[in-house]
């Protein structure tokens, strides 16, 4: 709060040199905003936007002017912090949690010359709504064939936030791929209820280690599963998230997904800049550079090598994290023998695959 | 011996040190509160003496300072709400909440850069042979000082409460203060100091998470912890002990609910998630019943300012 009263004021003082100074040229520079749930130093999700954010800021120098705001609670304050910003001169909003889909779209309606585009979601009741996400499960993908790999007890652990389509295609891929490559696979899933909140994080770890398992991912969102893994003492080991979260490194994090959303903030501004924008459904993901693996360490030669090759062929296109035959956890079934997933099936995915005992919360 | 895929040993011994950060910070909360003053800011105390110890720890490499320094964090924050609800007789509820909110932005503002550090280790108690005791020794002698020390502290305001000069008057000034001031204490600064201890033990909590429970620094990682903290001293009707067995019980359901999870228990979720709620509300009921208001304890001048007009 103290930070939020800083900025404003900063923001105050801003706002007069400006009008006394330069007025003119603030008026030219396109101005790009963003909405973060967290905080920037959260050490996952947040951070790895505002390092984008400040790739981007490296990238347009003194051209574009950026703005940001930190741990904006979902839902009718993030209404508030968007309407100043669009009130304040974005000409871009960047809206970069789920939670964030109805204001973006309420907010959008009222402001038909801003441009706003929401991270994760699928509503675009608007021409100046544009929704941007991450193929993440190709990343969970490589991370269950090192689990399937890896594991010693067969047992494979996930650390889920929320039941929602973008977590419950992260556990069946990850699953998927790793009952692949280890038939006897068994997978427990911790359901957390929050993104970000390291005490539970880490206990949500140490009772699927408790339990045996010993390849942990985790979906939220900081450092602290890892660092309860790291106590194990070598034995179990887990997956960076959002942000390759090295000082894990070379143990218990093997690998990460990283979360690269910076080609993607460069071509949309520039489009702003360009005056040639349009609303897109945008979702890239390891070909495009989005969804980035972080390098693969303290794993044997071989896979490493898998892994590899798995992470070039999704980028290729010559492999879908879900290809047939697949069904549904109740029997009932979903692909056929080589048909890959369509997209609109993986956006509103809301059933467990065959194999995998829990119940998804309803 | 396994129920339900899960250990009970492994699940006694974590809980015991999921608890310690709301148990020290409920024991200095319920000291503040014995006093007759309501500080709703141990959030914001908790997470400044998370970064203040963080930052001590990983300068001198001793978790020993790191806690020291999260105790005095905890304690100086604290001071600034006993000089607006003390000398300046500002309403306790407002600035408790404000204290709150100052503390997390405070707390980030002094953790830039210490962002995915590892601060020095906090080792185990050294029992030898002991820790090898099945089932007791998992339990008992398997744990970091904090957690030893986190009990003895609960020992100790007991003792002091009960049945020292000190404990009688901090409960005289939280019962009626007119009466402690006629009497001659200088109510405004006993509590003062009463405030100045509760901060550094929430301080003490808050390091403990930082250092120990998740040890690195991440912006706003208390993550409540300090509410429910407020909520055990009410559960626990301002004793001691009973502190103690409220931070084991809320402790003990969200390593439990975790576990059952992981163990593949049928239970759903949800009302594994708002069983420790459910269980404050079912005690605050029973508490609450039949004998009325004297049986829950509370101090009678709790959250009213004292100024000595007469």
């Amino acid at each position: 709060m103290l930070r939020r009263t800083l900025m404003t004021t900063a923001a105050a003082g801003l706002g007069l040199a400006i009008l006394g100074g330069s007025a003119a040229l603030a008026q030219d520079k396109t101005k790009a905003c963003f909405v973060y749930v967290g905080t920037i130093g959260d050490g996952g999700w947040t951070q790895a936007h505002h390092t984008a954010v400040m790739k981007a800021q490296e990238h347009f120098g003194d051209a574009v002017e950026f703005q940001w705001q930190e741990s904006v609670p979902e839902g009718a304050d993030s209404e508030r912090v968007m309407t100043q910003m669009a009130l304040g001169g974005c000409n871009i909003i960047f809206t970069t949690s789920f939670g964030y889909m109805d204001p973006t779209n309420a907010i959008a309606a009222k402001f038909p010359n801003v441009k706003f585009e929401h991270a994760t979601g699928f509503k675009r009741e608007h021409p100046n709504v544009g929704i941007y996400n991450a193929r993440f499960y190709e990343g969970r993908a490589i991370e269950g064939l090192i689990a399937g790999r890896m594991t010693q007890t067969n047992k494979i652990g996930y650390i889920a936030s929320f039941p929602i389509p973008e977590v419950i295609m992260g556990i069946n891929s990850y699953f998927l791929n790793a009952k692949k490559v280890n038939p006897d696979v068994e997978l427990s899933v911790v359901w957390a209820y929050t993104w970000f909140d390291p005490g539970k994080e880490a206990d949500a770890a140490k009772a699927l280690m408790d339990a045996g398992v010993d390849v942990i991912a985790a979906h939220t969102d900081s450092t602290a599963a890892l660092a309860e893994i790291s106590k194990a003492g070598g034995k179990v080991i887990g997956f960076g998230q959002a942000s390759d979260m090295a000082e894990y490194k070379p143990s218990p994090r093997v690998t990460s997904i990283i979360d690269d959303w910076s080609p993607y903030y460069i071509r949309q501004i520039q489009a702003v800049i360009d005056g040639n924008w349009t609303s897109e459904d945008t979702w890239d993901g390891i070909a495009q550079g989005t969804v980035g693996i972080g390098e693969f360490t303290g794993l044997p030669d071989e896979v490493t090598k898998e892994a590899e090759a798995l992470r070039d062929a999704i980028a290729a296109g010559s492999y879908h994290p879900f290809t047939g035959p697949i069904n549904k956890q109740d029997g009932s079934a979903w692909l056929a023998e080589g048909q890959t997933a369509p997209d609109g099936d993986l956006l509103g995915m809301n059933f467990f695959v065959e194999g995998i005992t829990g119940e998804i919360p309803q | 011996m396994d129920f339900g895929g899960i250990n009970p040993v492994i699940l006694v011994a974590s809980l015991m040190v999921a608890a310690v950060p709301i148990m020290l910070a409920a024991l200095g909360e319920l000291v503040v509160e014995k006093a007759g003053v309501l500080n709703l800011g141990v959030e914001g105390m908790m997470i400044v003496g998370a970064i203040s110890g963080f930052i001590a720890a990983v300068a001198t490499g001793s978790p020993v300072v790191g806690f020291l320094a999260g105790a005095a964090g905890g304690a100086v924050l604290s001071l600034v709400f006993a000089f607006l609800t003390q000398v300046v007789l500002a309403n306790q509820v407002a600035t408790g909440l404000a204290l709150t909110m100052f503390g997390l932005g405070l707390s980030s503002l002094m953790g830039q850069g210490y962002n995915g550090i590892k601060p020095p280790l906090t080792g185990k108690v050294p029992f030898g042979p002991l820790a090898d005791i099945p089932v007791l020794g998992p339990i008992l002698f398997a744990h970091d000082w904090m957690v030893y020390a986190s009990i003895a502290l609960v020992a100790g305001v007991w003792w002091v409460l009960r049945a020292t000069r000190l404990g009688l008057i901090i409960r005289a000034v939280g019962e009626s203060h007119d009466a402690a001031h006629a009497l001659g204490y200088k109510v405004n600064r006993i509590r003062l100091m009463c405030i100045a201890f509760g901060g550094a033990m929430a301080g003490l909590g808050g390091a403990y998470v930082s250092l120990v429970r998740v040890p690195q620094w991440v912006d706003g990682m208390t993550a409540g912890a300090g509410w429910i903290a407020l909520a055990i001293v009410v559960f626990a009707s301002w004793r001691p002990w009973r502190v103690l067995i409220g931070a084991y019980l809320f402790g003990g359901i969200s390593v439990l609910q975790l576990s059952l999870q992981a163990g593949g228990s049928a239970i759903p979720v949800e009302y594994l998630s708002m069983s420790p709620y459910l269980v404050t509300i079912v005690v605050l009921v029973i508490m609450s019943s039949g004998r009325g208001r004297a049986s829950l304890n509370a101090p009678a001048a709790l959250g009213q300012n004292f100024h000595a007009a007469r």
